[in-house]
């Protein structure tokens, strides 16, 4: 008797933070998309170089980060395809989450005169279990005023 | 201090070099932020409480590799890497390194 009960809570609980989890996740991506059209003005580069050398006034380094959760049903859907192996479609969102948060966020910290961010890197950690933090780093340069 | 993750500053060149200097720290969640990201955790979203925890020690770190630059007497810091760690759950490392050096 204990064990149906065990098992409606669990059938449950996944169908819930399905709902809410797939709701979390497409809000978050219309959010990010949305800013994502807004900020494009700034060119962000990979390189160790700046593209723009001429007129700039000062560099200054800018963060980004995010750490975004999972639900239980990304983590019981994990633990399945952990078993079978193959892609973990569940983890691969919110990691594309947290990476696109972060670039965002470092942008948006730059100051408006920004005429490009060089060097960029880009580090994923876990925090815990089904938790992970996206940082998102680079030189912001800024055009010299005056000129 | 100026900071930058390019191997040099615009500009200008570098007179003396340093070495690398770096700081870190380890942060831990109070109990009562980590049942709220427990509950989060649960139902999906982003953790703020964890967002800005991290973010303050990467402050932290940074100047503590900032007062390392300035004791050694450089001006600048070039080449920063940055990288995160758990240690616990619940506890993550933030370490800031990068070259210290001198530049006119």
């Amino acid at each position: 008797m204990l064990g149906y009960i065990e098992i409606i809570f669990a059938v449950g609980a996944i169908v819930l933070t399905y709902l809410t989890g797939s709701f979390v996740e497409k809000r978050h991506f219309r959010n990010l998309s949305r800013r994502e059209s807004a900020a494009r003005a700034i060119p962000v580069s990979i390189n160790d170089e700046i593209l723009a050398e001429h007129g700039l006034a000062e560099t200054e380094l800018v963060v980004g980060s995010a750490v975004i959760g999972s639900d239980y049903f990304k983590r019981a859907f994990a633990g399945l395809k952990g078993l079978f192996g193959g892609n973990i479609s569940a983890y691969e969102s919110l990691l594309d989450r947290a990476r696109r948060e972060a670039i965002l966020r470092m942008k948006e910290n730059a100051r408006d005169n920004c005429i490009e961010i060089a060097c960029c890197r880009i580090a994923t950690s876990s925090i815990r279990p089904g938790m992970f933090e996206a940082v998102a780093y680079g030189t912001a340069v800024y055009q010299n005023p005056r000129i | 201090m100026i900071i930058t993750t390019i191997n040099h500053v615009p500009e200008m060149k570098i007179v003396t070099h340093f070495g690398v200097v770096s700081g870190s720290t380890v942060k831990a969640k109070h109990v009562g932020n980590d049942i709220l990201a427990g509950i989060k955790n649960f139902f999906g979203g982003e953790i703020g409480s964890y967002t800005d925890l991290l973010e303050s020690a990467r402050e932290t770190a940074v100047q503590r590799m900032v007062s390392q630059a300035e004791q050694a007497g450089a001006n600048a810091i070039i080449n920063v890497r940055m990288a995160t760690s758990a240690i616990t759950s619940g506890a993550a490392e933030i370490y800031v390194y990068g070259t210290a050096v001198v530049v006119k």
